[in-house]
């Protein structure tokens, strides 16, 4: 089962939970993460992480391709991608 | 009343049948089903899930009736899965044989909707009406988890099953389900005809309300809970498909295009089919989705009011099954002038003693 947020650390491998999907929406033009009987617009930030969640990508794998993508610091980063990666386990998006 | 263009929908229901081996009675299913020789056929469907695709559908649900009845199912799922779009299956499980989860999800299904109708397994199958039911949805529940599938369990609730709510969530978590839909029965169609068996009381709802609350803490990250007040007990109506011809679009097994499932019982609505006109075009401009499209149809006190793009004036069937005209304000909303008559007839039905059901049967109502 997913793991609870607290146990969400840099070691972590996040997946996209089953039946969750990322896709192009090409009528609207934006990506939409897709569920059962839900939707998200992702922002600019959330969509750049969850484009890099494939099952594989350990999360501090993760911070440290964005942080060299966007030249930020990386503890910025690391914040930002925890507390997105939690708050998505939360609502049954992500599992670690 | 025409307005702008209106924006895409997201979502489609495909009603690829009305048969089913269940007979419940709240089913959401007109009151006159469809028989099975009148149904679209698989070229035809195909057709809707391309159009629906470009039109900006993203989600497709398939369901019934029993969508497992149609042989084409896994035909229709992969050319919804080669369309990109993202299916979900809501179904009643107890038609699956082994395998056909898998076959399902190997055809690209992305999701499954079971619903059950009880935790206690002989007033399930008393209230679905089908001996042995709730023992097989179990065993397809488990070839759902098997074949890798999410699942959501979907449980109508009501007078008659809201006290074992515990055990459906219990339920729930056993089956793996990764979600849990509480839904008060809606009265419309057969629900309608079974409203006074169906009713719940104030308290039973106050103790459903509580019950959730503490599970959706204890389950957090576990099982994520669906739960919204029913509008018999509500201060403010929900936004009905979010807001009428603006989310959702329904096909339903004739090639009917309806702006929410209940919609055929709203009468003087003409629905166009879509083996005369593209979707796309019925989605503009079809009279039956224009007819309470916007705000421009509503009258007081939803015209001047400050929700009135919230919840749309909330449910157009309910304000057909309870005052008897489509266009007025849902009567859930407390500031209907309605909403008082209401909220008495609910409690009213609730402490009736008439336990009985009218089932659900193709030929429509007839006395038990
Ligand atoms: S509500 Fe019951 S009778 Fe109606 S389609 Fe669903 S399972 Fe069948
Ligand atoms: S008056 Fe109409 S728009 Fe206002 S809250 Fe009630 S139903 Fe919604």
């Amino acid at each position: 089962m997913s793991a609870a947020p607290a146990n969400l650390g840099e070691a972590s491998v996040p997946r996209l939970a089953p039946g969750v999907k990322l896709r192009h929406d090409a009528a609207r033009d934006r990506w939409t993460l897709l569920a059962p009987e839900r939707l998200i617009v992702p922002d600019e930030i959330a969509l750049e992480i969850l484009k890099r969640i494939d099952g594989k990508t350990s999360v501090g794998a993760l911070c440290d391709d964005l942080a060299t993508t966007f030249g930020a610091p990386r503890e910025v980063i690391a914040a930002d991608v925890l507390a997105l990666l939690g708050s998505l386990a939360d609502k049954g998006f992500v599992a670690a | 009343m025409s307005s702008p263009r209106p924006e895409p929908p997201l979502a489609l229901l495909a009603e690829l049948t009305h048969r089913c081996p269940l007979r419940c009675p709240y089913c959401s299913n007109p009151v006159d089903l469809a028989r099975a020789s009148a149904e679209l056929g698989t070229a035809e469907w195909k057709r809707v899930l391309a159009e629906a695709a470009t039109l900006g559908v993203l989600q497709v649900h398939f369901s019934g009736g029993e969508p497992l009845v149609r042989a084409d199912l896994d035909e229709l799922v992969a050319e919804a899965a080669r369309l990109g779009l993202y299916s979900n299956l809501i179904t009643s499980a107890v038609l699956a044989e082994p395998g056909r989860m898998q076959a399902l999800a190997s055809a690209g299904l992305d999701h499954v909707q079971i619903s059950v109708q009880d935790a206690d397994p002989a007033s399930a199958d008393r209230i679905g009406g089908l001996k042995d039911a709730h023992r097989r949805k179990l065993l397809v529940a488990a070839q759902v988890r098997e074949a890798g599938l999410a699942l959501t369990l979907n449980a109508p609730v009501h007078r008659q099953n809201l006290d074992r709510l515990e055990a459906i969530i219990d339920l729930a978590v056993e089956l793996g389900a990764h979600r849990l839909e509480v839904a008060h029965v809606q009265y419309y169609g057969w629900a309608l005809a079974n409203r006074a068996a169906l009713m719940p009381s104030r308290s039973q709802l106050d103790r459903a309300t509580e019950i959730v609350t503490a599970a959706r803490v204890r389950l957090k990250g576990v099982l994520a809970i669906d739960y919204v007040v029913p509008d018999y007990y509500a201060a403010r109506p929900k936004a009905c498909m979010g807001g009428w011809g603006r989310q959702f679009l329904v096909v339903n097994p004739l090639g009917e295009v309806l702006p929410c499932h209940a919609a055929p019982s709203i009468p003087g609505l003409v629905f166009e089919n879509v083996r005369d006109r593209p979707l796309a075009a019925i989605w503009a401009d079809s009279p039956a989705f224009e007819a309470y499209r916007g705000t421009a149809w509503m009258a007081e006190p939803c015209r001047t009011c400050d929700r009135r793009e919230i919840d749309w004036g909330g449910c157009r069937c309910q304000a057909m099954a309870l005052v008897g005209n489509a266009g007025a304000t849902d009567p859930a909303c407390a500031r209907s002038p309605d909403h008082a008559a209401m909220v008495s007839l609910a409690s009213e039905e609730a402490t009736r003693e008439a336990d009985d059901f009218v089932y659900r049967q193709i030929g429509g109502l007839k006395p038990a």
